[in-house]
């Protein structure tokens, strides 16, 4: 990692780059910092906090937050008087590591690497663009990313929403939307992508502050189109979070009120009051973006973000050159995260024949024998967390007290356990103190644990020998008012951590190996792009078709909104599957039957038709889900009734065509025919490109075709916006509906009648168009038998869920089974492109490593207690147990591999012949009892 | 002449350590690479780290 550093020069060639580097002086030695906090205690001067967007006071000598990586503080020259003025010095003494170093000097370094991966993310919209909303002119009128701030528990405000002209808690605050995005004004023509979804989370956080707070989001379409996005703007109108559709034209003060100037689709100007504004600005492309283009040689787009092809989307003009994140275009995390996945698996390709060479394994020492013989010797540390724990809940006392226990050998106190010097600590101690338990009580667990046991495993001691107590989250935090319960609470949950401390066992580390194959379900885009992707990490695939063809539903397809066809490059891509010596396709297949878990699983699949019908075993690591999903086809609108009401894929290869009157001279297109709250509860997320894609073939084929769109929320987000705009200065007329008033098609004969409620001229509107065209959204392709076999959830809408919605995107609940294309959500194809080479990324990840090691904290059965009931088999959502025949009888067992130790089967054994490796039952109720021993003594005493 | 790195192959370089960044390098690690994830401020996180929830399940973002 390498902090405080410019990106100066690239040279040479894929393959073999050298990049150089400036790197600024931090003035702080990083491995002498134990990021204690006293040096900014001391420095007098104050520094604007750019962490809090400016609404804090921090100090030149500083670290941006808490948990920051490195957790080294740094002083910003800018305003350090020792850097400026030559004077001061003050935190140098008061460093007690004496770790300031005021000698630091810029370091040029170079850097030689195969592969470069932008990610620089992206920009802020220039102040100027925000001034006619009175921002900077009245302090009322913040920015999302203030806001952001203010709303923030850990925030400069704790959390409480104030306005900063008085002080007041506001009772009415507007949301403004598209600042600084489809905006001409500022040159930004694009949408941004994601304001839509955090300005609906600020206001529904703001709401669970003050119920009472009357918040308005005026926007011009409310672009939900992710994965079960719309369900949170449906929430937040159920709270009472009100929509206006309509333009905002200034903000003035009025008062100590803010006066809004907006006017809506029907012409009206109209004015409110609010008492603050929330911009929701955009996101601009990054401010070193042409520097970086000047430097790698990349093309840039028009406006400025990293230019890449809809086939291609991670690859830049540069080969060996490769870009994720919103530098590719503004998106939100998940989409970053998912193309980082992608474009790592690029990378990996221009580097494969080096793979393994620059990593360096960690070693450890052997692992300390502690059988039960073994005197229990158990250390126990308290962290002071700064003063995150201390300020409320007695440390010292609580270590003393800890100290008086049974077992407790050793007992201190750290003012960070986590840090760097603490962690060095506590091995000493280990060793110096011959520990064989070890019990922190600091923050939480879900963070730190692993820290932790990774601490004892450099010690020599098993990392399952570790207790952690919260009382952080559980004393200090939630009892910040009563220090004195808070203390006792910390020593109850420390005296029971103790007493289980003593029964805990080392757990043995398991491996097991990888077969390196891969099964990918599905040979549409999705699937072939992920069996392409493995292949170049040197991977075997077999990739099954449901059809007989494989190409999926780029077959229907005719061309894309970038103007490229799609027949190309599906040939290209079908040719190089076919031709792969790794892959191996399987068409008229379907999968019949799977058994095992990751790195190592069986499947038969079934091919073939008729008397060619025959199964076939395959062994694989790892599964790719890409069964892919299909238009929708609704009985709605007439549609299948009459010949003039088609679908946009049924128009796109009309389009395509040769027939004369193949673009007619007057459609109506509805756009969300079936979705959203109709047959179907989503938003599709491709429909309005699909309809822009065919308004711009039709305007090019017969310019003077009168089109009509009737639609509730263009959704043309990201650069398509472009297509949206150029369709509106086409002519194309676009009219929204309600969605109490959706438009209503009737067929008489030959002649088909649209009615509808024009909600810009406010009358009713009866036509009877050539053609009628019908978004119709996407449904997944038989997810249901799948979703059995593989035990992956579904989510209500039948789309496979992922493991985590911002974080684990592609990876399913199952360990080993990866999603990717329209079996996870509808999308178009250059994000299922980039979700099929993650997926690729995420599968090739076993596969390199040669082994899965297996958490010991799984749950394993007692055969002689076992009755073989079967109800854990039943009940557990992993299918990770199995029965086995044991001496003719059944007996259950468990598949350590895809356990996820939930401890589901272990609750519902009638015989208690489960238990979970380190929370046995002798472990709890020892902990349970340890409770109930004060307790007894307080009473005795009484 | 800047000071050349101890030459390691297999290495790639990740410019600007936002949570893109931060996923490509996990990823790139677990593929099997040396990764160098050059950021210009002094820590990596990006602007996730300034987010308090995140949409739609309010999760925290840290």
């Amino acid at each position: 990692m390498v902090t405080n550093a410019d990106f100066l020069a690239l040279e040479g060639k894929p393959g073999n780059f050298t990049a150089k580097l400036n790197i600024r002086p931090r003035y702080i030695d990083a491995d002498a910092c134990t990021a204690c906090g006293l040096c900014t205690q001391y420095c007098p001067k104050h520094h604007s906090d750019p962490y809090n967007e400016g609404l804090a006071i921090t100090r030149p000598i500083h670290i941006d937050y808490a948990q920051a990586v490195p957790a080294t503080y740094y002083i910003d020259p800018s305003s350090c008087m020792h850097i400026q003025h030559d004077t001061c010095q003050i935190c140098v003494p008061v460093c007690q590591s004496h770790a300031i170093n005021f000698n630091q000097k810029p370091e040029a370094r170079d850097l030689k690497v195969g592969a470069v991966i932008l990610s620089p993310g992206f920009g802020k919209i220039a102040p100027e663009t925000l001034e006619k909303f009175s921002y900077g002119k009245h302090p009322d009128v913040v920015t999302s990313y203030e806001y952001e701030r203010m709303t923030t528990a850990s925030g400069p405000f704790l959390g409480e929403i104030k306005c900063f002209s008085d002080g007041r808690h506001p009772k009415s605050i507007a949301f403004i939307q598209c600042v600084g995005s489809r905006d001409l004004g500022c040159d930004n023509g694009y949408c941004s992508s994601v304001c839509c979804m955090y300005a609906i989370k600020e206001a529904l956080v703001t709401k669970e502050h003050d119920p009472e707070v009357d918040i308005t989001v005026y926007y011009m379409d409310i672009r939900t189109q992710g994965k079960d996005f719309d369900a949170a703007r449906e929430r937040a109108e159920a709270i009472g979070i009100k929509f206006v559709r309509a333009k905002v034209a200034d903000v003035t003060p009025w008062d100590n009120h803010l006066k809004l100037t907006y006017s809506t689709l029907d012409g009206q100007h109209i004015f409110a009051a609010h008492d603050m504004v929330v911009l929701s600005v955009g996101l601009e492309s990054p401010k070193d973006a042409n520097k970086i283009a000047d430097i790698t040689k990349i093309d840039l787009n028009h406006y400025d973000f990293c230019k890449t092809e809809t086939f291609a989307p991670l690859q830049t003009s540069q080969e060996g050159i490769v870009v994720a994140g919103a530098f590719q275009g503004p998106k939100d995390i998940p989409e970053s995260v998912t193309q980082s996945s992608g474009a790592a698996v690029l990378a990996s390709t221009v580097l494969k024949k080096q793979r393994g060479k620059g990593t360096i394994s960690k070693e450890y020492p052997d692992e300390l024998a502690v059988t039960d013989d073994d005197e229990v010797r158990i250390g126990v540390f308290v962290c002071h967390c700064g003063i995150n724990i201390s300020s409320v809940v007695d440390c010292p006392e609580v270590a003393e007290n800890a100290g008086g226990m049974e077992n407790v050998t050793y007992y201190t106190e750290n003012l960070y356990s986590c840090s760097q010097d603490a962690q060095e600590q506590i091995k000493k101690t280990i060793k110096d103190q011959k520990l064989n338990r070890v019990v922190i009580a600091a923050c939480s667990p879900r963070t730190h644990e692993p820290l932790f046991q990774e601490t004892l495993k450099d010690a020599g001691l098993n990392r399952n020998l570790f207790e952690m107590v919260n009382i952080r989250d559980q004393c200090s935090w939630v009892h910040a008012n009563e220090p004195e319960a808070a203390t006792e609470k910390s020593k109850d949950l420390v005296r029971m951590a103790v007493s289980k401390a003593a029964h805990i066992q080392p757990l043995p580390e398991q491996t097991v190996p990888v077969t390196p194959k891969a099964l990918i379900l599905g040979g549409g885009v999705a699937g072939m792009t992920a069996a392409l992707s493995l292949a170049d990490q040197g991977f075997q695939s077999v990739l099954v078709e449901k059809s007989s063809k494989i190409g999926g539903n780029l077959l229907n397809l005719k061309n894309t909104l970038a103007g490229d066809t799609t027949a190309g490059y599906l040939k290209t891509l079908t040719t190089k599957v076919k031709k792969s010596s790794k892959i191996d396709v399987v068409t008229d297949g379907t999968l019949a039957q799977t058994s095992g878990f990751i790195g190592n699983f069986s499947s038969v699949i079934e091919s073939g038709k008729g008397k060619k019908k025959k199964e076939q075993t395959y062994d694989h690591g790892v599964i790719v889900v890409a069964t892919g999903g299909h238009e929708h086809r609704p009985d709605l609108y007439q549609l299948g009734k009459s010949k003039k009401v088609v679908t946009q894929q049924e128009l796109e290869i009309k389009l395509a065509g040769r027939a004369k009157n193949r673009a007619p001279n007057s459609i109506v297109m509805i756009q969300c025919a079936g979705s959203r709250g109709e047959d179907l509860n989503y938003c599709s997320k491709v429909c309005c490109n699909h309809a822009m894609k065919n308004i711009l073939k039709i305007k090019e084929i017969n310019p003077d075709s009168q089109i009509i769109v009737l639609y509730r929320d263009i959704r043309t987000y990201g650069f398509a916006e472009d297509a949206y705009l150029e369709a509106r200065k086409k002519g194309v007329i676009f009219i929204p509906y309600e969605v109490d008033r959706r438009p209503v098609v009737t067929s008489k004969g030959s002649k088909v009648q649209v009615d509808f409620f024009d909600t810009i001229m406010q009358e009713e509107v009866s036509m009877n168009p050539d053609l009628v065209t019908l978004s119709v959204g996407i449904v997944p392709q038989g997810t249901d038998e799948l979703s059995k076999m593989l035990k992956l959830p579904v989510t209500a809408n039948g789309f496979f869920l992922e493991a985590h919605v911002k974080l684990r995107p592609v990876e399913a609940a199952v360990d080993g089974v990866y999603i990717c294309g329209l079996a996870h959500a509808p999308k178009p194809v250059e994000e299922t492109i980039v979700q099929a080479q993650a997926a690729a990324a995420k599968a090739a990840m076993p596969l390199v490593k040669g082994y899965v090691t297996v958490d010991p904290i799984v749950s394993s059965v007692e055969q002689d207690k076992c009755i073989g009931c079967g109800i854990c088999v039943s009940l557990c959502p992993y299918g990770a147990i199995q029965m086995e025949k044991v001496d003719k009888k059944r007996k259950a067992k468990t598949i350590s591999a895809s356990c996820k130790a939930c401890g589901i089967c272990a609750s519902h054994c009638p015989t208690f012949a489960i238990s979970m490796g380190g929370f046995t039952n002798e472990q709890l109720t020892c902990q349970i009892e340890a409770f109930g021993n004060k307790k007894a003594e307080e009473t005795v005493e009484a | 002449m800047g000071k050349a790195m101890t030459q390691r192959e297999g290495a790639v370089m990740i410019l600007g350590g936002g949570i893109a960044g931060i996923q490509a390098a996990l990823d790139m690690t677990d593929l099997g690479y040396y990764v160098y994830l050059v950021e210009k401020s002094p820590a990596v996180g990006g602007v996730m780290a300034k987010l308090d929830k995140t949409f739609p399940t309010n999760d925290c973002s840290l």
